[in-house]
Formats: C-alpha cells, structure tokens, sequence
C-alpha cells in the first residue's frame, strides 16, 4: 500500500516538474524574442514551419471545402434552400473546421518535424555544446521555433478558411449550380468581422501556442534515445489533438455559449 | 537555399495570408455596421419583443440598414427596451419613425421594421422611438381564434 502511494507520488512529481520545466522554457524563450538581429533565425523558421505546411493545407481545405458544399446542397436541396449553403459553409469553416483541422494538420506536419529535429539535437549533444560555446539553445533553437509556430498557424488557418469558402464556391456556384449571387450575399449578410473571424482568430492563436509549445517542449525534454525521439514525436502529435480538440470545446463555450 | 530566396518566399507567404484575410474581410464578412463609429444609436420600447435576439436584422422597406445590439427589460412599465445601431449615413430618419417586430417567412427569425414617418425633424443618436408595435405571437392569435369561434 505505502509502495503504491510512493509510486503515484513519483509519478505526480515527475509530472508537476515536467509541466515546471516547460513553463521555465516556455517563459525564457518568451523572453528572448523578438530581436532585430534574430530576425534571420526566425524567418528561416517561418519558411520551414509555415511556408513548408502551405501545400498540405491549401489541398486539404480545397478538399473540405468542396465536400461541405457537396453536403449541404443535397441537405438543403430538398427545402429549395440551397443558397443557404454558402452560409453554412462559411460559418462552419471560420468558426470551428478552419482553426482545428488547421491546428491538427499542423501539429502532424510541422509539430512532429520540430520535436525529431529538436530531439535529435539533443541525442547528439548539439544543445549541451551549444551551452558550452556559450550560445543559449533556448535563444537559438527553442525560440525562434515557438515563435514562427505561433505566427505561422494562425495565417494558415486564414488562408485554409479562404481557400475553403472559395472552393465551396467553385463546387456549389460553378458545377452544382447555385445562385451566384444569393450564395455571396447570404455569406455577406451573416458573417460578421469580429464574431465569426476574429474569434475563429483568437482560437488559432490558442492553438498555435499549445502545439507549438508542446511540439518543442517534447523535443527539448526528449530522451537522448533513438526510442526517446520516436516517443516524443508520437507524444507531441497525440497531447496537440487531444489539446486542440478538448480546448475547442471550451473556446466555444466560452465564446459563441449562450448561458 | 540562399538567405535571399528564403527572405522573398516568406515575404509571398505572408502577403498570400493578407490576400487570404482580405478575402474574408470584404468579400465573406462585409462590410460591418458594428464597426461603423458613427451609426446612430436607437432604441425603443415594445410591449413584446417575442423570440427577437441581438444581432437581428433592422430594416426599412426590406433593407437591412442596422443590427439589433441590446435587449433590457423595463420591469416598472414591463415593457422591453431595445437599442440598435443604425448606418450612420442615414442621418434623414424623421422624428416620427415607427418600428414593428416582424417575422421573416413564416418560419424565419424576428427582425425589427422601421416605418418612415413624415416628421421634418429628424432622429439623432440616443433618441427613442416612440410609436411601436410589438411581436405578434402566433400562439396568442390561435388562442383568440379558439375562445372567439368557441363564444359564437
């Protein structure tokens, strides 16, 4: 019984000082950003983070986005409101798929390819020389990364809401044949800038600090193992959906709840 | 790849999610009223407001023209009291405006309908309007209907 509750208490500990050490990484990186003569490092990260993630995005969301319309119409066919499908699509995009399914393709695509490059620095003993030679791996590893992670989601998820709407468009005015003009003009007539964009923003913003920050913390906390990367890069995509979905839930509660 | 290449692809991706939030901004969202400074701040009292919500639509001969903003209840006359934002450039509304809860469809949402008065004087922010006409609610008709034909 005492053995047990040693064990649990170990366990709890080791918990609480990892969650300890993320947040002192996480608040020193914070701290060392951004500066003009790191804004090279920082671009560098932006193009492999965000630049690299641009095609898989933009297919997906020209996937989703036709898919939706195709959907709705056949829904909204049968009460002749087929225009309606615009504004469905819209909504759903900017408020809820835009921002998670955007965070979740993240956290697969570059999430993942942070913690093996981050763990694998460290298996090598890149970061403990680079302490050695007197550089902060912090400054110069962790945070360039979590910053370009935190800019680079949210313009995703943008251009992933667009590229949606638009090929909803395409699907829904071009081949299915609703009316232009209706289509638009309902979207017009019901989105609105700050509640449907800027909190589908806000949310993105959420997400992008909690992956990316999970994504480097795993890589940085890693075993010096070939198994302890393998691990971490699992753990980082596992913790960012459960993460990104669970938060969405209480995002929207607390945004669009009505209570 | 060159720290040039690199420093103009960034620049492209950063300007295509400008494009992106442009997109959005204009041709998805529209528009704002909310975001428009000067509209003019109305409000009136209705003795039923029945299933109207914030951010309904208020027109005037089928024109949007603002947004439903707040919804309060006056329990001292018990009466609702409802405040919306009006474009700002429709300075000409006159003194004697009428507004009325209608029904958009027969299944549709609650919206608020002005009725254009003949007043030379005209509306200006904060000023309520005074002749109203609240939501007629179906249930109620159906009643007056059963008790009427049943008194006959």
């Amino acid at each position: 019984m005492i053995r047990l509750l040693r064990i649990l208490g170990q366990i709890a500990l080791g918990r609480f000082a990892q969650i300890g050490r993320a947040s002192i990484m996480w608040g020193s990186a914070l701290n060392s950003l951004p500066k003009t003569s790191d804004a090279r490092l920082f671009i560098d990260q932006i193009y492999v983070i965000g630049v690299k993630s641009l095609i898989l995005i933009v297919m997906s969301a020209f996937s989703i986005g036709a898919v939706l319309a195709l959907q709705f119409y056949t829904q909204l066919v049968r009460f002749g409101a087929e225009e309606a499908v615009g504004v469905g699509v819209a909504m759903v995009l900017l408020r809820e798929l835009g921002p998670v399914v955007t965070a979740l393709l993240f956290a697969g695509r570059a999430g993942s390819a942070i913690t093996a490059e981050i763990g694998l620095m460290n298996a090598t003993d890149q970061l403990s020389s680079m302490e050695m030679m007197g550089v902060d791996p912090l400054k110069r590893i962790v945070a360039p990364r979590l910053w370009a992670g935190f800019f680079c989601l949210p313009m995703l998820a943008i251009i992933f809401s667009a590229v949606g709407i638009w090929s909803s468009g395409l699907v829904g005015v071009d081949w299915l044949g609703i009316e232009s003009v209706g289509f638009w003009a309902g979207m017009l007539d019901t989105v609105e800038l700050w509640e449907d964009i800027g909190k589908g923003i806000v949310k993105t913003l959420v997400f992008a600090l909690i992956v990316t920050w999970i994504a480097v913390f795993q890589g940085y906390d890693s075993e010096p193992t070939s198994e302890g990367i393998s691990s971490a890069t699992t753990r980082t995509v596992i913790f960012s959906s459960v993460a990104v979905l669970t938060l969405d839930f209480f995002l929207t509660l607390v945004m669009y709840g009505d209570f | 790849m060159s720290i040039r290449t690199t420093e103009i692809i960034v620049g492209a991706f950063v300007l295509a999610c400008g494009l992106a939030l442009a997109f959005l901004a204009v041709r998805v969202s529209g528009v704002d009223l909310e975001g428009n400074r000067d509209a003019i701040m109305l409000s009136a009292r209705f003795d039923e407001v029945g299933g109207l919500s914030s951010r309904a639509k208020v027109s005037m001969a089928g024109v949007t023209i603002g947004r439903v903003i707040d919804i309060d209840i006056d329990t001292e006359f018990g009466e609702a009291i409802v405040t919306m934002a009006i474009d700002g450039r429709l300075s000409k509304l006159s003194l004697d405006t009428g507004a009325r809860i209608l029904t958009e469809g027969v299944l549709g949402g609650k919206y608020v309908g002005l009725i254009p008065g003949a007043d030379e004087e005209y509306l200006v922010s904060g000023d309520v309007i005074v002749d109203t006409q609240g939501a007629i609610l179906l249930e109620n008709l159906i009643g007056e209907f059963v008790t009427g034909a049943g008194s006959k």
